[in-house]
């Protein structure tokens, strides 16, 4: 008796002793994909719908099916946006992660940096049918220039201006703004009584990156040059993103209230009918869980300079938004996860799942299905074509999310506390955040 | 249960009479033998993860490394040099963090076992309610954090919380404009009563164990010598919570300056200035731009100075107890 509970104690304590070596230097990892695991995989899907059993209702059919055709049996974790990033860093650093993941796109060239994801090269794509069938621009967004993506697109959004056509009849105004001139009219004419013309998320750092990269390329500047290094305080960012936040501080079209969004507080204003338009990605989902109805809003592109129309450059009105699918390098079932990513990047699933979620499918053959041609998804499909730019693709891009968008959210709670917003003020903050880039 | 306790304690003994058979050197190390499990499991759940973060704190351990952290380059002090030098954004923003999180601390501390004190002693007098109202006081102790804290952070909000409505609407205090308290500097003191209100039940709890177990005895004398309930505060209560006052500061103090749930949950991952605490300030070093060797070094910073206050502080308080005890 005696004896084995001291056998037990031991075997217990070289359990904990292995768990915690494992976990920590992970030099043991050949980082080598194998096939010894082939009837199954692990996949962590990002939460796409409403929450994350409609996610599961979604999904839990078309993995199904792939179990079907192929006997390969798939575990779904639907992870929150808010853990994502920590978990797939976590299973980096343990070398414990799931076989098949998304990711957001703008973390592709960070996480590519790690070395833990799958490169796409030649062979790979083509045991998916081809680097050819998807969207080029959706590609660019998948990992660093010069190097084989990191990742696989899976669905694509886009930037596009939604306005509320009842506060646009009531106050006469006829069409939207097409350009940021228009934007200020317009906005002036709505923004009273109590209501406002354009909604913005001013304490969400993604939110204020995806606002700021568009404004920097109207400018044509950028915020890295060639080499990768930051160029976040250079002219013509700091007119960028004077102009975004000039929005709420001079022009006052936006309601200071909205320093403090960073929960989509911004959709249920306009739902609500307190704020009369807002730039987003893919919104017709979260308007109708707010109580609107089809019909009740209208899409258009959003802004772009005076007298532009969007399209490249200086007239680009959107960044390339959209979930990625990765490959973890030391899954025990590298064949199984390359037939996964077929079928969920094939035409017949690439339909299915981004009808249900309300995105444009990057692959070229299930963009042309009719169910992509309402108004709604045309615009967001023409803007994906041909005036979206990918966010910056340098590994730190998750460092210049947190430190750019952190400045445009101090510079927002100025301009909400009825303090002036300075060319010098917007520079001081630029300069701080490049800084901590290069520390 | 009472079945497994008792035959645990036969077993002990029948363990204790063999080793009193075999010698004196056995019986001496049969209480580190049943210290060692123990001791190996705070070894694998503490002290390995801290040595871990002190080598990590040594290397350039960015998003390149982060798979395999022991191939980051070596750079010996850097990342200790960057996080002090407050000429540089990084060092310049730790101290300013450093030292919102200090006034915080002292301000929440001095704020909770007031209250929690206050509370306690009102407490002693019996009267009607007294449970009911003892119950009610615990309530956000045994709330969880992140409901509590995420409700607080909806009253705050500027245009539809409840705190803007009471004091601007209802109260006409402070004009029509409403008040940003999750942004700017106000944001320090919403952290502040958020922090105070989930903190006092628990000094409240403490204080009034302690309480318990001072004679009702002293006080009748008191009262009848004549001392008002000022002095039977000053005089009796006070000191006769003494020690246990030395630990629940203590205790306060270390929760409070490591707080990470309740600013997180206020305000996300990125903090205003005003209430920019040093746990998320050093959850965003690490976690947020990736920098885990800076976010180590920072830790460990963090972890000499704690060590340091406490060991000055038990220094300090128990120097008394010794000197009576000599």
């Amino acid at each position: 008796m005696r004896r084995t509970r001291a056998a037990a104690a031991v075997a217990v304590t070289s359990a904990l002793l292995a768990a915690a070596t494992a976990c920590g230097g992970g030099s043991a990892d050949s980082g080598g994909a194998s096939n010894t695991a082939p009837k199954e995989l692990t996949y962590w899907a990002s939460n796409q719908g409403p929450d994350i059993a409609a996610d599961q209702a979604t999904l839990g059919p078309e993995l199904k099916r792939f179990e079907q055709q192929t006997g390969i049996k798939v575990k779904l974790e639907v992870v929150p946006w808010s853990d994502l990033l920590n978990r797939i860093l976590a299973a980096t650093a343990s070398g414990q992660g799931p076989d098949v993941l998304n990711i957001g796109n703008t973390w592709s060239s960070s996480l590519q940096a790690t070395g833990a994801l799958l490169p796409w090269d030649a062979k790979n794509f083509d045991a998916i049918g081809g680097k050819d069938r998807f969207v080029a621009s959706a590609i660019g967004s998948a990992g660093a220039t010069g190097k084989d993506p990191a990742a696989v697109p899976l669905y694509s959004m886009s930037y596009a201006l939604y306005y509320n056509k009842k506060m646009f009849r009531d106050a006469g105004v006829e069409k939207p703004p097409a350009t940021w001139d228009e934007m200020v009219t317009i906005g002036q004419k709505l923004s009273k009584d109590g209501k406002w013309a354009l909604g913005a998320e001013g304490s969400n750092l993604s939110n204020n990156i995806h606002q700021a990269f568009v404004f920097s390329k109207q400018h044509g500047a950028e915020f890295f040059d060639g080499a990768g290094k930051p160029t976040f305080d250079s002219p013509g960012n700091v007119d960028a993103v004077k102009q975004y936040v000039d929005l709420m501080a001079k022009d006052k079209i936006i309601a200071p209230g909205n320093a403090e969004y960073d929960k989509n507080q911004s959709l249920q204003d306009f739902a609500n009918g307190k704020t009369a338009m807002v730039l987003w990605q893919s919104a017709a989902t979260s308007f109708k869980a707010n109580g609107m109805e089809e019909g009740d809003w209208g899409v258009a592109p959003a802004p772009v300079p005076a007298g532009g129309t969007p399209g490249a450059g200086k007239n680009t009105n959107s960044m390339v938004a959209g979930i990625n699918m990765a490959v973890f390098k030391n899954t025990d079932n590298i064949d199984g996860a390359l037939k996964f990513v077929k079928f969920m990047t094939s035409d017949e699933e690439q339909k299915v799942l981004n009808k249900s979620y309300g995105s444009i499918p990057p692959v070229k053959a299930a963009q042309t299905d009719g169910a992509f041609a309402t108004d709604d998804l045309t615009v967001l499909r023409d803007t994906l074509g041909t005036s979206a730019a990918p966010l910056p693709q340098v590994p730190e891009e998750s460092q210049f999310e947190t430190a750019v968008g952190t400045a445009v959210k101090e510079l927002f709670a100025e301009a909400a506390a009825g303090n002036p917003v300075t060319t010098e003020s917007v520079k001081a903050k630029l300069t701080k955040a490049q800084q901590q880039m290069s520390k | 249960m009472t079945s497994v306790t008792t035959e645990g304690a036969g077993r002990l003994r029948r363990t204790a009479t063999r080793v009193r058979g075999t010698g004196r050197v056995r019986r001496a190390a049969l209480p580190y033998l049943l210290l060692l499990p123990a001791l190996l499991l705070e070894l694998l759940i503490h002290l390995v993860p801290m040595v871990m973060g002190i080598l990590m704190s040594f290397r350039e351990l960015t998003q390149f490394f982060i798979r395999d952290w022991s191939r980051a380059p070596w750079t010996g002090f850097d990342n200790y040099d960057l996080a002090v030098d407050v000429n540089r954004p990084v060092g310049e923003a730790l101290l300013g963090s450093f030292l919102t999180t200090c006034l915080f601390t002292l301000l929440s501390v001095a704020l909770c076992w007031f209250l929690g004190t206050a509370a306690a002693v009102f407490m002693q007098e019996n009267f009607r309610g007294r449970g009911f109202l003892r119950a009610l006081f615990l309530v956000p102790y045994a709330l969880p954090v992140y409901a509590a804290v995420i409700t607080w952070a909806f009253m705050f909000q500027r245009d539809n919380g409840l705190v803007n409505h009471v004091i601007h609407d209802q109260l006409g205090l402070g004009g029509a404009e409403h008040t940003f308290w999750l942004l700017g500097d106000n944001s320090f003191w919403a952290l502040l009563i958020v922090s105070v209100w989930k903190g006092w039940p628990f000094a409240f709890l403490i204080v009034m164990a302690a309480l318990q177990n001072v004679p009702k005895e002293l006080y009748e004398a008191a009262a009848l010598d004549g001392a008002g309930i000022w002095q039977q505060i000053r005089r009796i209560t006070l000191p006769s919570v003494g020690a246990v006052n030395q630990v629940l500061i203590l205790v306060l103090f270390l929760w409070t300056f490591n707080d990470f749930n309740t600013p997180f949950v206020l305000f996300g991952k990125s903090a205003p200035e005003a209430a920019d605490l040093i746990s998320i300030h050093i959850y965003q070093s690490s976690f947020v731009t990736w920098n885990f060797g800076t976010g180590s070094a920072m830790s460990v910073l963090l972890l000499l100075f704690l060590l340091l206050v406490t060991a000055g502080y038990l220094f300090l308080t128990t120097r008394g107890r010794r000197d009576a005890d000599a």
